[in-house]
């Protein structure tokens, strides 16, 4: 597990070792986070809203 | 098989994708598409993908992604073509059309006035949609004049690219629900229904509760069709039941979403696609 920061509310975001770049986190503050790669190293941050384009 | 997986959203599907191949014995390589970058002039970084299946979630990088890969040789699942098919509702009745494929009578018009006339043709109530969209976004019931000259203003003020080509369909009096069927390579092995008995838009996104589908031959074969005149390899169809023409198919995703159908039929999606996207690949 990874701890990181939520860059809403700055509280603990756990992440799982092996997540993906693209997941998404419903964090308790309400923040909905998407997990990407910083520089190698696992980040959250907020997630993208969705788009007019965004669907099957 | 080294199977490349495009994403921009890691949805259960494509989690589920990657688990399957893994359980298969396949290579996965996440390809996250907002990590991605290309350039011409330089060797591709990612070497010995069998085959790149297109799951992003924004038309916009499906159609870009699915298209680079292809240029770069790679087999993908589905091509840019067909996307464009699929993405474009006025591309694909257009092709359903022509090909005598039973649709809902459908009209387009550029110009507000024109949009009416068309309207005043089909009958109320009838519906409008984006040429664009998806999960039954903006898709509207036109009950007059007034309520269609609203939706028009309301699609003027959106920043959707195509906001000045109105879609306008009849209003198939179909029972609370419609048909999701699949196409998977050469066959459209699972379906369900889509029920809603509270609001007429029969999309999963809007509320509506999956159930299994009992494919008749009629429509296997409708499906099939289908996907001949589209492309693709994988295929989400959407199908209306109307009471005196039968099966009318409504639309076609390119990219389509399958955790209810899994859930309800119990059957196994990813890993039945991947078996035969393996198929393909080795033929």
């Amino acid at each position: 597990m990874v701890t990181l920061k939520c860059p809403v509310c700055g509280g603990q975001v756990t992440v799982e070792d092996d997540a993906l770049p693209g997941e998404i986190i419903e964090h308790d503050c309400g923040a909905q986070l998407e997990v990407y790669n910083d520089n190698g190293r696992l980040a959250v941050r907020l997630a993208e809203q969705v788009g007019e384009d965004w669907g099957e | 098989m080294i199977l490349g997986v495009t994403y921009d959203l890691l949805r259960w599907e494509e989690k589920n994708l990657i688990q399957e191949a893994n359980k298969l014995g396949h290579k996965v390589v996440p390809i996250y598409t907002k990590d991605f970058y290309y350039i011409s002039s330089e060797d591709f970084q990612i070497q010995g993908l069998d085959v790149v299946l297109q799951r992003n979630t924004s038309h916009q990088r499906a159609l870009s992604t699915s298209a680079i890969f292809e240029g770069l040789g790679y087999k993908v699942v589905n091509d840019s073509r067909t996307l464009v098919n699929c993405e474009n509702k006025l591309i694909t009745t257009m092709l359903l059309s022509s090909h005598d494929i039973p649709i809902p009578k459908t009209g387009f018009a550029f110009s507000k006035e024109k949009s009416i006339e068309l309207a005043n043709k089909l009958g109320y109530p009838s519906v409008i949609k984006p040429i664009e969209g998806s999960w039954g976004r903006m898709v509207a019931k036109v009950t007059d004049e007034d309520t269609l000259r609203s939706f028009m203003e309301y699609q003027d003020f959106t920043t959707l690219s195509a906001k000045y080509i109105y879609y306008i369909q009849e209003f198939v009096k179909k029972p609370d629900r419609d048909i999701r069927i699949f196409v998977i390579g050469d066959e459209a092995p699972v379906g369900i229904y889509r029920v809603n008995s509270k609001n007429w838009r029969t999309n999963t996104a809007l509320g509506a509760i999956a159930e299994p589908l009992k494919i008749d031959e009629e429509l296997q074969d409708l499906a099939l069709k289908v996907k001949d005149i589209i492309g693709g390899f994988f295929l989400g169809i959407d199908v209306f039941e109307d009471p005196e023409r039968g099966y009318l198919v409504d639309e076609v995703n390119g990219v389509p979403e399958y955790k209810n159908t899994v859930r309800v039929n119990q059957f196994n999606v990813s890993s039945y696609l991947i078996k035969k996207i393996e198929e393909w690949i080795r033929k």
